[in-house]
């Protein structure tokens, strides 16, 4: 029963957070503004939960220019990926086991 | 209990995320009509205006005239085909545009950027290989060729969109493949695979998702 809630990972503990990994299981990559729009939240609240979760290893962020144009986009490191998927089970545990 | 419903809510915006970023769900049912009534226009303009009355038919008589002597009638109908095409691609486009502004969407996503490329890859080939079998006088092969490119175009992009369109795909691909073995029906075949399965693709996607 331990594993139950220490599944529970603290990094995806926000709800941006939950977002931006769900929609980086899904998409092999995703650049910025397209992510801003998705989750519909401000550059800044977007920018601060990406940076927390480049820095625990979760996302790689690739930087490149589009043209002249800078064009930032992310995608999901196999930690982060595998990590994601144990809290998704955690989740469901968590409902199923009531 | 109050982690409970938060879980749930969780996975809730977990799933519809994951959903919305990965399947382009602004493509309109109408756009599917539309299509179908341009292209069966588009086959009777051809067959009234273009073949006479038919009298002008693929056969043994067609094959042996040179490519000088049917070369006006080949340009119209490729303008015909091409008129067609544009129609309906500006069609779905207003369509779906209209559609994701009223669910508040954006129509240019990386999604749909990614439905789009999945879907002119094999469009692409299929029109060019269109044009070398109008150059090398192959005639009775173009609505086959049409039918079966734009089939493997749908079930490319379907997997960007509605899994209808994967469906709607194999059937284009199955009607292909059948008129390739009839030369002579060119014109029912196609009205069937572009025009008919269009627009009941189109009224079926309708009802289920915007009605």
């Amino acid at each position: 029963m331990k594993g139950l809630i220490s599944d529970i990972n603290k990094v995806f503990e926000s709800r941006v957070r939950l977002g931006i990994m769900s929609v980086l299981m899904v998409n092999e990559t995703y650049d910025f503004n397209s992510l801003k729009e998705t989750l519909n939240v401000t550059d800044g609240n977007l920018a601060s939960h990406l940076k927390a979760l480049e820095e625990r290893g979760m996302i790689m962020v690739n930087k490149q220019f589009i043209g002249r144009k800078p064009n930032t986009s992310y995608s999901a490191t196999e930690t982060g990926i595998a990590e994601f998927r144990q809290h998704l089970k955690a989740l469901e545990n968590l409902i199923g086991g009531q | 209990m109050k982690s409970d419903t938060k879980s749930i809510d969780d996975i809730k915006a977990i799933r519809k995320i994951m959903e919305e970023s990965s399947r382009f769900l602004s493509l309109s049912g109408l756009s599917g009509v539309f299509a179908g009534v341009t292209a069966i226009a588009g086959a009777l303009v051809a067959y009234f205006f273009i073949l006479d009355n038919g009298s002008i038919h693929y056969d043994e008589y067609f094959r042996s005239l040179s490519a000088k002597e049917t070369f006006s009638l080949r340009w119209k109908l490729i303008a015909d085909a091409a008129s067609v095409l544009v129609l309906s691609i500006l069609f779905s486009l207003y369509f779906s545009i209209k559609k994701a502004k009223r669910d508040g969407k954006n129509f240019w996503t990386p999604v749909s950027r990614r439905m789009l490329i999945n879907l002119l890859i094999p469009l692409a080939t299929g029109g060019i290989f269109v044009i070398v079998l109008l150059y090398q006088n192959h005639i009775q092969l173009i609505v086959p060729v049409f039918l079966i490119f734009y089939g493997l175009a749908l079930v490319n992009a379907g997997k960007f969109t509605f899994s209808e369109i994967f469906y709607l795909g194999i059937l284009e691909i199955i009607t292909g493949l059948l008129s390739a073995f009839f030369p002579g029906w060119g014109v029912i075949f196609w009205i069937f695979g572009f025009g008919i399965l269009h627009i009941i693709y189109g009224l079926v996607m309708y009802r289920k998702y915007e009605a």
